[in-house]
């Protein structure tokens, strides 16, 4: 026998209150992963960012697009390397329910500005021959059912009209941080279009996307682009990819912080559980304390006692929590749709969710351990028959 | 008996309880000796103190005023851990109520003091099996508390108390809780722990016939030891 086992042997002592115990912790652990998990997949965008990218769009609003006339000027800018362009489309695929982000982009050089949407060759070669074509992330190819060759229509609503398009291919993600579920086809089809039908709308692009050779030059390189335009109709503002991102992010941050609150306040309703069991057990226990202090345990020993208890339930709680995050996340990614086209449970969500366990099981037991230790041997002896 | 030389030395030994703003006192002026190898019975009525007494001898509750040496150590001078190590090494408990750890098995809780010591698991089980034979409960080692009966599990506890071979064993009330077969059996191993291992031994009782088989017998009564001595 070790200490361990008494330990163990302890903390299963009342395995109904234990069991409960254990399932709160669980649940508690399991909802601070899924919140913290979408946190985290509201950050998805900011995180899949890349240093070497800029975003150019209108100064006064995103809603406002730019003349397309302004990419040859962007290219000549210093520290420039490539350029692309595009327009948010917000396409409808039959019901509106069904969204996902729909882009008409300039496939070649946006592909160029994007190594991390993997597209084998053919199916890059036949994207950017077929001006009706477009290509899908894996997420959204799988969710639609939809095969290269499929054609697909989009209701358009910033473009309005039926807009049908022909897969051409599937992209891969270089990695989980990449948004697997977006759609994209070529900006040179939609404006055609514009040009016959709305020719006011034509030749102007939402955004443009920069590649700099020098990710360490950014901040001058946006200055720069933004300078050529200065009193120009449409003057520009160019910020990093990430801070574009962040942009979009900002305007949850109300509801991220209350997730962020209540995150918090799952891990205060876990201390408040764990250290009423802990006050319960070191009640009960006091008299059995005592008996371990005449055996000759010290302070530290009884102490070890009660911390490695409260640690046990605390940390079996966690790691069941944890266990099953995975799947739940899995399930509720699924549910989510491309609402959260990233929603993975990252390592420092599951770091965080064992420190503050851990927090837990230590907190919980300082009250009844400083009890235990300082009730004179005699009178908790006295609590026993 | 007379020539041995004395294992506890109690010494104008005071002690009292706060009751609120009241100062019970419980012992006033206590002072005897206890020989090495004595089987000492403290008789009393109820509140007379000899339970404080015997905690204090044990070193579980701390004196107001006097020495306790035992074993040539003066104990009333020791902190908290040093006092709670000592008892590890120098003092067996025995319990009205047994006092077993409930979860822990008759073998566990007879090596539970062991853990304290630098001793290997194979010497922890070698010593646990020589207490358990002592008490003739080897072929109860696997059985937990709830499992045995009250004389067995006083037997346990008595186990528990000799495994680390200590300098005194102590003992409150060890009959209060047994009928009268078990009480023989219990007074009856705890004469042969006296007689053939050496063993002190201070037992408070309330049960004359448990007190018989004691070789020396002081009263308490209101905190004063009487000064007539039965042997």
């Amino acid at each position: 026998m070790n200490i361990l086992k008494i330990l163990f042997k302890n903390s299963f002592r009342h395995k109904l209150r234990t069991s409960l115990t254990v399932l709160s912790i669980t649940i508690a652990i399991l909802a601070f992963c899924l919140l913290r998990t979408v946190i985290s997949a509201w950050y998805a965008g900011v995180e899949a960012s890349s240093a070497n990218r800029l975003v150019t769009r209108n100064a006064v609003s995103l809603i406002f697009s730019l003349p397309f006339s302004y990419k040859e000027k962007i290219r000549q800018t210093e520290g420039v390397s490539i350029v692309s362009y595009g327009n948010w489309f917000g396409g409808i695929y039959i019901d509106e329910k069904n969204f996902f982000a729909n882009f008409a982009v300039e496939p070649k050089t946006y592909l160029d500005l994007y190594p991390e949407f993997r597209l084998s060759e053919d199916q890059k070669n036949a994207f950017l021959r077929d001006r009706r074509s477009f290509v899908a992330g894996r997420k959204l190819a799988a969710k639609y059912g939809w095969k290269v060759g499929d054609i697909v229509t989009l209701r358009g609503t910033i473009f309005p009209g039926n807009w049908e398009f022909v897969m051409r291919g599937i992209y891969n993600g270089r990695d989980e941080t990449t948004d697997e579920s977006q759609f994209f086809f070529h900006w040179d089809y939609l404006n055609e279009t514009l040009k016959r039908t709305s020719p006011g709308r034509a030749d102007q692009v939402g955004f443009y996307m920069i590649g700099v050779s020098n990710p360490a030059l950014s901040t001058q390189v946006a200055e720069r682009v933004d300078k050529s335009f200065k009193n120009s109709i449409a003057e520009t503002l160019t910020e990093t990819e990430k801070a574009f991102q962040m942009g979009f992010v900002s305007m949850s941050n109300a509801i991220i912080t209350a997730i962020r609150l209540v995150s918090l306040v799952v891990i205060v309703i876990i201390l408040a559980v764990v250290a009423n069991t802990m006050a319960m057990t070191s009640r009960e226990r006091i008299g059995e304390y005592s008996i371990f202090k005449t055996l000759g345990f010290g302070g530290w020993r009884i102490a070890g006692l009660i911390f490695g208890e409260s640690l046990i339930i605390t940390m079996i709680g966690c790691a069941f929590g944890i266990g099953f995050s995975f799947p739940v996340a899995d399930a509720f990614g699924h549910a989510m749709g491309t609402y959260f086209p990233v929603f993975n449970v990252d390592n420092d969500t599951l770091g965080l969710a064992v420190l503050y366990s851990f927090t837990v099981g230590i907190l919980a037991a300082i009250i009844p351990t400083y009890r235990a230790i300082k009730i004179p041997i005699a009178d908790g002896l006295r609590s026993i028959g | 008996m007379e020539n041995k030389h004395a294992i506890v030395e109690i010494q104008h030994v005071s002690k009292s309880y706060r009751r609120g703003s009241q100062i019970v006192p419980v012992l006033e002026d206590i002072t005897f000796d206890i020989s090495e190898g004595e089987f000492l019975a403290l008789m009393g009525p109820s509140g007379s103190g000899k339970s404080t007494l015997l905690n204090l001898i044990a070193g579980i509750d701390k004196v107001d005023g006097g020495t306790i040496t035992v074993g040539g150590v003066d104990i009333t001078n020791l902190s908290e851990t040093d006092l709670a190590r000592w008892r590890s090494v120098n003092v067996g408990f025995i319990f009205q109520f047994y006092n077993l750890i409930p979860v822990l098995t008759a073998f566990e809780n007879v090596e539970l003091p062991l853990l304290l010591t630098p001793l290997s698991r194979d010497e922890r089980r070698s010593h646990v099996e020589t207490a358990l034979r002592i008490v003739n409960l080897m072929d109860r080692m696997d059985h937990y508390p709830k499992q045995l009966s009250g004389g067995q599990q006083q037997r346990v506890a008595i186990a528990r108390a000799v495994v680390t071979d200590p300098t005194i064993l102590v003992a409150d009330e060890p009959t209060g809780d047994l009928d009268r077969v078990s009480t023989g059996e219990i007074m009856e191993l705890m004469d042969r722990l006296n007689i053939e291992s050496g063993k002190t031994i201070i037992m408070v009782t309330h049960d004359p016939r448990a007190a018989q088989k004691a070789h020396k017998i002081r009263h308490l009564d209101k905190g004063i030891l009487s000064n007539n001595e039965h042997s």
